[in-house]
């Protein structure tokens, strides 16, 4: 009956004591499953995790990601039509699963965010015993999982995340990426814009307030400049913004001529929307046609801005409506399970996928030590992106870029932009090391 | 010097203890036996709790306590750069930069009551999110958020010739199962200390102050000492737990501070139980499961779960249930958060006893039929 | 001039939009004295009326034309426009006008759904605590975002506005004001749509005896139900008004900017601050705070203050707010004792 005045000692060790009990079975277990290398696959098959975000505004795109994703495990193990596994030039994927194993899957929601992504990453690599983690819609995202696989020694493939930052400041080694970032937006587009527009021209800059934004701004300007266009004015906006008024209406009298907007998703489509109902592109300036220029392009926020896209020069990682004989491939496939075509949020997953798989049955193991040592420097094709390289400096894919125009007169929703240029992957290459960042060594242990 | 209050305390204390470390046993059937979802049950437990000794207690409805799980987020993984990547001067950081951010909040947000204090306290929040997304940036890194890198100073591990590249209490590597036991010895650290709190005059203080303040000061009792201390602790507890978010996964990212997850930990109190010891927990451990569980389902996977079924029942069932997982979680939420404020008022723990209390009754008035419950008038 | 003015109008013209939101919400705190955390869902759902009315005008027939194929080789679905073949130049006229025509639908839809809320969920909460009410109608609010999200996708759906305000307005030309001043028609409408509406709301509070019972209701609940009245059943009203009023704000505003299910949420957080700094119940506060905000933020926003001081457009709302609560206890036209305990 003396328990109202247990000792503190006694207390600490009790509890101690009991913790200690508890903690020993899994002592024992992390060190019986003492493994080769992390989640290395024991029986017929091999699970892949998929993290994209599957709420919040980036749902669809996501979503659509998500759908590559299946497409592409579905050709891998053999399934389907194949799809670009017929096209895939220095491939020598069977259709069989991986190294004889078939793949499976988990998918889980990112939210677009990293701290989501990185719980939803950490669920498929502790408890579903993923192999490999892939998808992003959002650079925050692909930059915190990336970091986070690095550390487990898992392989990470970047989904759709156009920073400079993912593949340069802070690039890992474990960490790779098929989608194109910001300068090479701005080196494929400036010249395509200064050939429309003319060379004489002053950019006004309305960019979104976060690493993105700045690093997308930056790249146009540096490159414009270059070519001989002027900067009026950078402006700064909340990211999440839904009403751009308030910094749309200095646009027209500040003496600019071209209005770019370096924003993206819902910002983009608000943004665009409302600059072309301020009449901004029926305007004359300094005896020129007002023009707007959206740098980076996505399908779907392409969709969301409707009508206002006609006529307006962006870039593009990719489209289905390139000719080659990868894309047509995919997009048959791809049309054909799900009744529309893909967008480049698809194509970069299902891409990235194959790719992963490809590496894994070259190496002949899943270990990312071997899987990193075929993947840097690989070249290959018929991907729908032309003749590319994996670079082994920043684990960057160097491939030719899109510059992409707005449809004059959409047949229907998926036919909002047109091929417009088809710049080489010469025009956007640069120093590995521009950024700074170091990969660090491969990591394979949990 | 005595522990507890009475020796009901100290055998909830264990059998609460017994629980937490028992988690990766019962959680596996419920496919949360996984050391990163522990962890998160054990983290944002540890800043509900926290909560709840302002809400619960005093009534103090704050909009904006997930800007102190931020700072300590930041302050932690500053600490791993400058410092060591020791979590104990990280969390001891973290707790101070979440009592002082607090303490400053505090003072100028408890200057007004109600929905008033409300808002000013998420406006001092929107405030911190906005900034450290942007001009902030060489602190917090903006969107792409705080990480490590080897070039980080490291002062105390160079000078001590420590080494490693993630957190870790000399050598225990703080994520996986170790960081997991880490986090549940301060949960119930924490659990016990609210619950001191809970039963000592302060705490009766801060409970007569939600019944009625004006009655309080119009007795000569000067109640605004008694909500700041109550918005400074709960304030490091937030930080505590942010600093716990970085230990075991490094990195700080500004969306911890956004009014959603400020609104979260307001969620997870009143879901579990507000003024409730264990309801707070209760209600974290319930929206980070619906968060990371329900959100990973899948349609293929669903036609696994039922292919002991015939198709057309597996059909069926998959077609019902799809809408409500994977990428329909948060529906599933809507509604659990709707059914359990209408069918138990008062959050799960209040909920709970209730029912539990008229089950007692029911058994009790079949054996005594003149036995009747007076309510006490309103 | 021209900066200032526009900027004047930019002001105004969140701040129409602002005070729409804040003035249901105000509404219902007033009265009903529940928070309705819901309030911005119901603005979306508005603006998803939108979407559904244009859809509905431009219903297509869906035919399989099996001599032309699709990129990926299924037979090409050929889509045409039923109402314009069916009724002509009024359909043509249905299909132009279908935002502002979608008032039509918007008004019985959300009184519906204004009513079936109150009736079946916040009824049984006046007397619950507010973070019970907060909890119930955050819960509700998901639920709206998601079957939305399940029907509409999270994608924001462009919505037009009739071609003959799609384009800017020479205001210099047509008010002789500044040099060049150029203003969107239908800014220009959303904002003489949002001061009539807030016109007609205080119109009828303040001048029908209806409107009478609700501010004494507001005043002194108990009495006025001493006197025989039913006030339940105006507490009903006035939910639905709120309702009504949130969603023709939602659809006016679907031109501005395109619609997603998430667009509610997005509001919330700072229609609760309009509210709070207008004062709690007060609706003449919420008006004018509103309006107040909006011509702070869009100053706020020029080059030349956050060239000064950066980021100070992200931060401006809260820092009013904060200015405001601090100096004036209840906020700029708030009444004592409501939402303070």
């Amino acid at each position: 009956m003396n328990f109202r005045s247990v000792d503190r000692r006694r207390f600490l060790k009790t509890t101690a004591i009991a913790g200690a009990g508890l903690a020993m079975p899994t002592i024992f277990t992390s060190a019986s499953r003492a493994q080769e290398f992390c989640n290395a696959p024991t029986g017929s098959s091999v699970v892949f995790g998929f993290s994209v975000p599957l709420s919040g505004p980036y749902a669809d795109e996501g979503a659509d990601q998500l759908r590559g994703y299946e497409l592409a495990v579905q050709h891998i193990n053999g399934e389907g039509d194949g799809g670009m596994l017929n096209t895939f030039k220095g491939s020598v994927l069977k259709g069989n699963g991986i190294l004889g194993k078939k793949v499976e899957f988990v998918s889980g929601d990112s939210q677009a965010l990293a701290d989501a992504g990185r719980a939803t990453s950490n669920r498929m690599i502790e408890r579903d015993g993923a192999i490999m983690v892939t998808g992003s819609v959002s650079s925050a995202e692909a930059i915190a999982v990336q970091s986070l696989c690095s550390d487990k020694g898992i392989i990470y493939m970047a989904g759709l995340t156009h920073s400079n930052d993912t593949t340069g400041k802070d690039k890992r080694r474990n960490g790779f990426r098929h989608f194109f970032n910001a300068y090479m937006s701005g080196q494929a587009l400036a010249p395509v814009i200064v050939d429309a527009y003319g060379s004489d021209r002053r950019a006004y800059h309305i960019t979104a307030d976060y690493n993105w934004g700045w690093s997308q701004e930056e790249s146009i300007v540096e490159a414009t400049e270059r070519l001989g266009w002027e900067t009026a004015e950078r402006v700064l906006t909340p990211l999440g913004t839904s009403d751009y008024s308030q910094w749309l209406t200095p646009v027209a009298n500040s003496g600019a001529d071209v209005l770019v907007l370096n924003h993206y998703g819902n910002d983009m489509a608000n943004a665009l929307t409302q600059a072309v109902q301020f009449g901004l592109r029926d305007r004359q300036a300094n005896g020129k046609n007002f023009e707007i220029v959206v740098p980076m392009f996505s399908d779907l926020n392409a969709q969301a801005a409707g009508e206002a896209v006609e006529g307006i020069l962006g870039t593009a990682n990719w489209m289905w409506k390139l000719e080659d004989e990868g894309t047509q491939a995919f997009v048959r496939s791809f049309g054909q399970a799900y009744g529309q075509p893909p967008s480049q949020s698809a194509h970069t997953g299902y891409v990235q996928a194959l790719l992963y798989a490809n590496a894994c049955e070259m190496a002949g193991t899943f270990n990312p030590e071997g899987v990193v040592e075929v993947l840097e420097d690989f070249e290959f094709d018929g991907l729908g992106d032309g003749p590319t390289l994996y670079r082994g400096g920043d684990h960057q894919c160097f491939k030719q870029v899109l510059v992409v125009k707005g449809n004059d007169d959409p047949a229907d929703r998926f036919d909002i932009q047109n091929v417009h240029q088809v710049v080489d992957a010469e025009q956007v290459t640069y120093e590995p090391d521009k950024w700074g960042g170091e990969l660090g060594p491969v990591r394979s242990q949990c | 010097m005595t522990l507890f209050k009475s020796r009901k305390d100290l055998l909830y204390l264990a059998i609460f203890a017994l629980v937490i470390f028992a988690m990766p046993l019962w959680l596996k059937p419920f496919g949360a036996g996984y050391p990163d979802l522990m962890q998160r049950f054990a983290i944002f437990g540890v800043f509900a709790i926290g909560f709840n000794i302002l809400f619960g207690m005093t009534g103090y409805l704050s909009f904006g306590h997930a800007a102190f799980l931020g700072a300590g987020s930041y302050a932690a993984v500053w600490s791993f750069k400058l410092l060591s990547l020791n979590p104990v001067p990280a969390l001891l950081f973290a707790t101070l930069v979440g009592g002082v951010f607090a303490a400053l909040v505090g003072v100028v947000s408890l200057r007004r009551s109600g929905i008033y204090f409300s808002i000013l306290t998420l406006a001092f929040a929107q405030m911190s999110y906005s900034l450290a997304y942007s001009v902030l940036m060489p602190i917090t890194h903006g969107d792409s958020g705080l990480q490590l890198a080897s070039s980080d100073p490291r002062v105390l591990d160079r000078l001590f010739g420590a080494d490693g590249t993630l957190p870790n209490l000399f050598g225990f590597s703080m994520h996986g199962m170790y960081g997991f036991y880490f986090c549940a010895l301060i949960l119930i650290g924490c659990f016990y200390f609210s619950m001191r709190l809970d039963r000592s005059p302060f705490g009766m203080a801060l409970r007569a102050l939600k019944s009625n303040q004006t009655r309080m000061s119009y007795t000569g009792f000067n109640t605004k000492p008694y909500a700041r201390t109550a918005f400074i602790i709960s304030g490091m507890y937030a930080g505590l737990a942010g600093g716990m978010l970085a230990v075991t996964d490094p990195l700080a990212g500004a969306e911890r501070m956004q009014w959603t997850a400020s609104g979260e930990v307001v969620l997870m109190t009143i879901l579990g139980g507000a003024g409730t010891l264990l309801g707070p927990l209760i209600g974290a451990v319930i929206i980070k499961y619906f968060e990371n569980i329900f959100s990973a389902f899948h349609p293929g996977r669903l036609y696994e779960t039922f292919s002991f079924l015939p198709e057309g029942v597996q059909n069926f069932f998959v077609t019902i249930i799809s809408p409500f997982v994977g990428e329909g979680w948060h529906l599933t939420l809507g509604i659990m958060f709707m059914l359990i404020v209408i069918f138990l008022p008062g959050g799960i723990m209040e909920g709970g006893k209730r029912i539990a209390s008229a089950l007692r009754n029911r058994r009790a008035s079949g054996r005594h039929l003149q036995s009747r419950q007076f309510e006490p008038a309103e | 001039m021209d900066w200032l003015i526009l900027q004047f109008l930019n002001g105004l013209d969140k701040g129409g939009a602002y005070a729409l939101i804040a003035l249901g919400l105000t509404l219902v705190f007033g009265t009903l004295g529940v928070v309705n955390f819901a309030h911005g869902a119901l603005f979306m759902i508005g603006a998803f009326c939108a979407v559904v009315f244009s859809r509905l005008v431009r219903l297509e027939t869906v035919t399989v034309d099996p001599e032309r194929l699709s990129p990926w080789g299924t037979p090409l679905e050929v889509r045409t426009p039923m109402v314009e073949v069916w009724l002509g130049d009024f359909g043509t006229f249905l299909v132009q006008y279908s935002v502002p025509l979608s008032i039509l639908l918007a008004i019985p839809v959300m009184l519906l759904i204004g009513w079936v809320m109150e009736r079946g969920l916040i009824r049984h909460f006046y007397k619950r605590t507010h973070a019970e009410q907060i909890l119930v109608t955050f819960g509700l609010a998901i639920v709206l975002q998601e079957i939305i999200k399940a029907f509409f996708g999270a994608n924001a759906i462009p919505v037009y506005a009739p071609e003959a305000f799609s384009s800017s307005l020479n205001l210099s030309e047509t008010l002789g004001i500044g040099t060049s001043v150029f203003y969107p028609w239908w800014r220009l409408i959303y904002l003489a749509s949002a001061l009539l509406i807030i016109g007609l709301v205080i119109a009828f509070l303040q001048f029908t005896t209806y409107g009478m019972v609700i501010r004494a209701g507001m005043e002194d609940r108990q009495t006025v139900g001493f006197l025989g009245i039913n006030i339940q059943k105006r507490f009903t009203v006035v939910f639905g008004i709120a309702a009504v009023v949130a969603g023709v704000a939602g659809v006016l505003y679907a031109p501005i900017v395109s619609p997603n299910y998430h667009l509610g949420m997005d509001f919330l957080v700072l229609s609760f601050v309009v509210v709070v700094v207008g004062g709690m119940g007060s609706i003449p506060g919420a008006v004018f705070a509103g309006f107040l905000l909006g011509i702070v933020e869009s100053f706020a926003s020029m080059a030349a203050v956050t060239r000064v001081l950066p980021a100070i457009d992200q931060v401006i709302l809260y820092v009013v707010a904060i200015i405001v609560l601090l100096t004036l206890p209840r906020g700029l036209m708030g009444r004592k004792g409501v939402m303070e305990g």
